[in-house]
């Protein structure tokens, strides 16, 4: 026996849930639309005071002193620097780590090994701070007796290697997309392990390590507590990574710090410096994304 | 015997070559055990460092004083109790927003352009610096909501900052359902509601579960949202208790109050010239450390158990 | 008229008594006076195949360019191979047929060792490949040097993310070659072979992902073909194209019959009649019946073959 209206309560039941589902799915949208809209606001605010060609010509990034200069450039070679030399540590560790993963290990080694990995992605980033400037400076130093204390080559480093399980587990998951009969068409010829691995596999999933390494960036440019902590927070326009420097983030920082009232120029500084830094990720993203998508299309 | 040209066919000069290339190949393997296990063992030394640099301030005083001008009497009192209550915001708002939309992208949403525009702004939340979350809660929260420097404020930030985390866990936990399960309901007579909540959700608890401690686990590490909303890293008072003694036995001023937390109180303590301070920062970096290692590995020890049950 | 169970009985007194004079280590000969077309596989090799004796149409049979022998194979505890015995006769090709699941690809896969990039898989018995009588199932034997001996075609054409060039190139460059003319000379030498040189000389740098699927899989034996393998496998290799690719592949395996053996796993019976010499039915991991093709399709002396053959199986 169908009652009906029991029926029709239980449609309407689920017509209601999946409004408030649908408002949870757009919770997603109205952040992006809010993060957009206050940089925006904000910067646009700090634009009325500074021109767009001082902003990215200017040589010098002075917000807080009485002669201040409104010039990008030093943080952006800052942020720049940070992130080769992350991308010089993570690239070629991430790479031989999954290479090793997804073609030599055997699948018990790399059910171990892949989460235990992912924990060094899961450190908060202020320990990694510390490590950076309590460990790996000195050791640096030793090596390079002249390096500053705050040096932009530690907190680099140190940046590379929280990325290298991003950088491992997503270029494992491409290489692993390769599918097998390729694989075998290259054993079949007589080729070992390697030679198929770098000729077969790493051509194949190129468009999937990009993206890793893209991706990777984007982690790179983005990080703040290490710079913050390691690398000073002194805008200088230099490209030398044994020099201390400031980057977008930490600048932001900096100022955080601070107590800037708000609505001054200072305050609407750091919006600006935001804007930058999230239309830089976010092109690295889309460019990583795009990839992925491509390269899960091709098999 | 010629080997210039046709050396390759020889098969005495093929089985030399292929020994060369199978001792390539075996230094390759040492070469990317040696880059692995590094790796590793630079988690254990960071780890044992801190411990080591920390000793000394380990003790139940160090849990109970608050942050102090002498290193030796400084605490984290504030700041653990500030993390707590934080956390405490972030996993109410993130957990049910997130797993809801999850929900909705996996069960309910049809294939439009609308649903692809909610997929790429989930995707791209994912890849936002955790700075510029910081930017917005400073910019709504702090001042056009007037929470302030709250505990509110710090967890509405980083809730939205795990959402990502939370929606992309639930959606592949949901995913992992087999659709056999799904039209063995409907074929009774469920709505897409009953399905859900019957089958889908307590199916992939697991995953979700496991989704909720990561992101929490990211939370609970993340410094600079909240230094940029501005918590105070000097704080020598607790927020106001949650139970009251007189009806209705809760309260939620302390929503209001403002706070520090473990990072920000590691930082502080990090950024401090005088080196007896960088032994509380490397001690509450030792706690930090070990609490987000703690919940990544239950999360860890989730997923298996959950894989290991369930055989679909 | 001998039945198979007495084959190999027979083989070994062959093997014993009349090995011809040509049947020379290989190390002994000089590659410079060999054949240029396959040198390997120019030399004599074992005996010669020897199943209808008493039959007076062939008058030199050809020899044996690998004798299977006992051969058993093993997933874990699973026996999927049983006591397999056959010759494989050298410039000549064998087909292997059967319904699904009755292990000739596993049997296939034995001859280049791809079983073993799988863990807990074992193999008893032996495939001794002539003139140097090398096991190629022998515990002491790389697989990765019989598999640059032995060369296959898949099921499925696949062709590397790689030129069509850089695909033929591959497995010269693996052994070392680097110079661009031999690398040149070979990969059209393998691309006439395989009938495609005429397709696609105009365009040897464009993806290989970029031809039909009869150019891939016809790319796919040129691959295998540049490095002069002394036996050529295939797996079921038109199973994926269209009747008029599969035709072209057919006619290209004929006559590909001069300068390689050739072992081909094939579900399509008509296939195995038009294109082999000798044909080997199996069932249930065992070798039922192997005979010269034209006796087992016209007349079978085992009653399950018949009924496989008639499409009276399943």
């Amino acid at each position: 026996m169908i009652s009906r209206s029991a029926l029709r309560y239980r449609k309407l039941r689920d017509r209601v849930v999946e409004s408030f589902l649908l408002l949870a799915g757009l919770v997603a949208v109205f952040t992006t639309i809010a993060i957009v809209a206050i940089l925006l606001i904000e910067s646009s605010a700090f634009f009325e005071h500074v021109s767009l060609v001082e902003f990215f010509t200017d040589t010098m990034w002075t917000p807080l002193f009485a002669d201040a200069h409104y010039g990008i450039l030093p943080l952006v070679a800052g942020t720049l620097t940070t992130t080769l030399v992350a991308l010089a540590v993570a690239v070629p560790l991430g790479t031989t780590i999954a290479i090793y993963l997804s073609e030599f290990a055997p699948t018990q080694v790399r059910e171990t090994v892949k989460p235990i990995l992912e924990l060094l992605g899961a450190v908060p980033t202020v320990v990694y701070g510390y490590f950076a400037l309590t460990m790996v400076t000195p050791v640096l130093q030793k090596l390079i007796p002249e390096l500053p204390g705050f040096n932009m080559l530690s907190a680099g480093l140190v940046i590379g290697l929280m990325i290298v399980p991003y950088v491992s587990s997503l270029s494992e998951d491409a290489m692993r997309a390769v599918p097998r009969y390729m694989r075998e068409g290259s054993y079949a010829m007589g080729a070992t392990r390697l030679q198929t691995a770098l000729r077969v596999v790493v051509p194949g999933a190129f468009s999937g390590l990009a993206a890793a390494f893209i991706l990777g960036i984007s982690r790179a440019v983005g990080e703040t507590m290490v710079v913050a902590i390691a690398a000073g927070m002194q805008p200088n326009f230099t490209f030398d990574p044994r020099e201390p420097a400031a980057t977008i983030t930490a600048y932001i920082v900096q100022v955080s710090l601070g107590d800037l009232p708000h609505g001054s120029i200072g305050y609407q500084s750091i919006f600006a410096a935001g804007l930058v830094l999230m239309a830089i990720t976010l092109v690295f993203n889309v460019i990583g994304f795009s990839l992925t998508r491509r390269f899960r299309e091709a098999y | 015997m010629s080997t210039s040209s046709a050396s390759y066919r020889d098969i005495d000069a093929l089985r030399q070559d292929l020994s060369r290339r199978k001792l390539i190949d075996q230094l390759f393997v040492i070469v990317g055990l040696i880059v692995m296990l590094a790796c590793l063992a630079i988690l254990a030394v960071l780890f044992i460092d801190l411990i080591r640099d920390g000793a000394p301030r380990f003790g139940w005083d160090f849990f109970t004083n608050f942050a102090s001008r002498k290193p030796e009497r400084a605490g984290i009192l504030a700041a653990w109790v500030g993390t707590s209550l934080i956390m405490l915001v972030t996993a109410f708002c993130a957990v049910p927003v997130g797993v809801a939309a999850a929900i909705y992208l996996e069960e309910y949403a049809p294939k439009n352009w609308f649903t692809a525009i909610i997929e790429i702004n989930v995707t791209n939340l994912a890849g936002v610096p955790s700075i510029v979350y910081g930017l917005l809660a400073l910019g709504l929260f702090v001042y056009q909501f007037d929470l302030g420097q709250s505990i509110a404020a710090a967890g509405f930030t980083l809730a939205l900052l795990i959402l990502p985390i939370v929606i992309v866990a639930t959606r592949e936990a949901i995913r992992a359902v087999p659709n056999a399960i799904r039209e063995a309901a409907y074929g009774l007579g469920a709505t897409r509601w009953e399905v859900t909540k019957d089958h889908v959700l307590p199916y992939s608890t697991g995953g979700i579960l496991t989704g909720m401690i990561l992101g929490l686990s990211r939370a609970i590490g993340e410094t600079a949202p909240i230094i940029t909303i501005g918590a105070l890293s000097f704080i020598a008072f607790l927020p106001q208790s949650p139970v009251k003694g007189e009806f209705p036995f809760l309260s939620f001023e302390w929503l209001k109050d403002p706070f520090t937390a473990m990072p920000i109180q590691m930082f502080n303590w990090v950024s401090r010239p005088d080196p007896e301070f960088q032994a509380n920062a490397a001690a509450a970096g030792a706690i930090l450390l070990g609490m987000t290692l703690l919940m990544n590995g239950v999360a860890i020890w989730i997923r298996y158990r959950y894989r290991k049950k369930i055989n679909w | 008229m001998l039945r198979l169970r007495a084959w190999h009985e027979v083989l070994d007194t062959i093997m014993a008594t009349t090995l011809t004079p040509s049947s020379r280590p290989v190390q002994e000969t000089s590659l410079q006076d060999t054949n240029e077309q396959s040198p390997a596989a120019g030399q004599a090799t074992g005996p010669r195949i020897s199943i209808t004796v008493d039959d007076t149409r062939k008058v030199k049979p050809p020899h044996v360019k690998a004798a299977v022998e006992n051969l058993n194979f093993y997933y874990g505890e699973h026996r999927a191979l049983k006591n397999l015995t056959i010759p494989i006769a050298d410039k000549q090709v064998t087909a292997l047929i059967g319904p699904s699941g009755c292990g000739k690809s596993t049997f296939l896969r034995c001859f280049n060792r791809m079983h073993d990039l799988q863990p807990n898989t074992r193999y008893e018995g032996s495939i001794t490949l002539y003139p140097d009588k090398l096991n190629l199932v022998g515990p002491g034997v790389d697989p990765i040097e019989v598999r640059m001996r032995i060369g296959m075609v898949f099921q499925k054409p696949n062709p590397f993310p790689k030129s069509i060039f850089e695909n033929v190139a591959y497995g010269l460059r693996l052994r070392g070659v680097r110079s661009r003319a031999t690398l040149a000379e070979e990969v059209e030498k393998a691309l006439r072979g395989a009938a495609l040189w005429d397709e696609v000389k105009d365009r040897l740098d464009d993806s290989a992902l970029a031809l039909s699927g009869g150019q891939m899989q016809r790319l796919c034996i040129a691959r295998a073909l540049a490095t002069t393998p002394e036996i050529l496998l295939f797996d079921e290799p038109t199973s994926a194209l269209d009747p008029i690719a599969t035709a072209k592949i057919e006619e290209l395996i004929s006559t590909l019959r001069d300068r390689v053996t050739v072992l081909i796993v094939t579900h399509n019976m008509q296939q195995a009649a038009r294109v082999s010499d000798y044909t080997a039915f199996m069932y249930l991991g065992e070798i039922i019946e192997f005979d010269e093709a034209a006796k087992i399709f016209t007349n079978p002396s085992k009653k399950a073959t018949e009924d496989y053959i008639t499409g009276r199986y399943g």
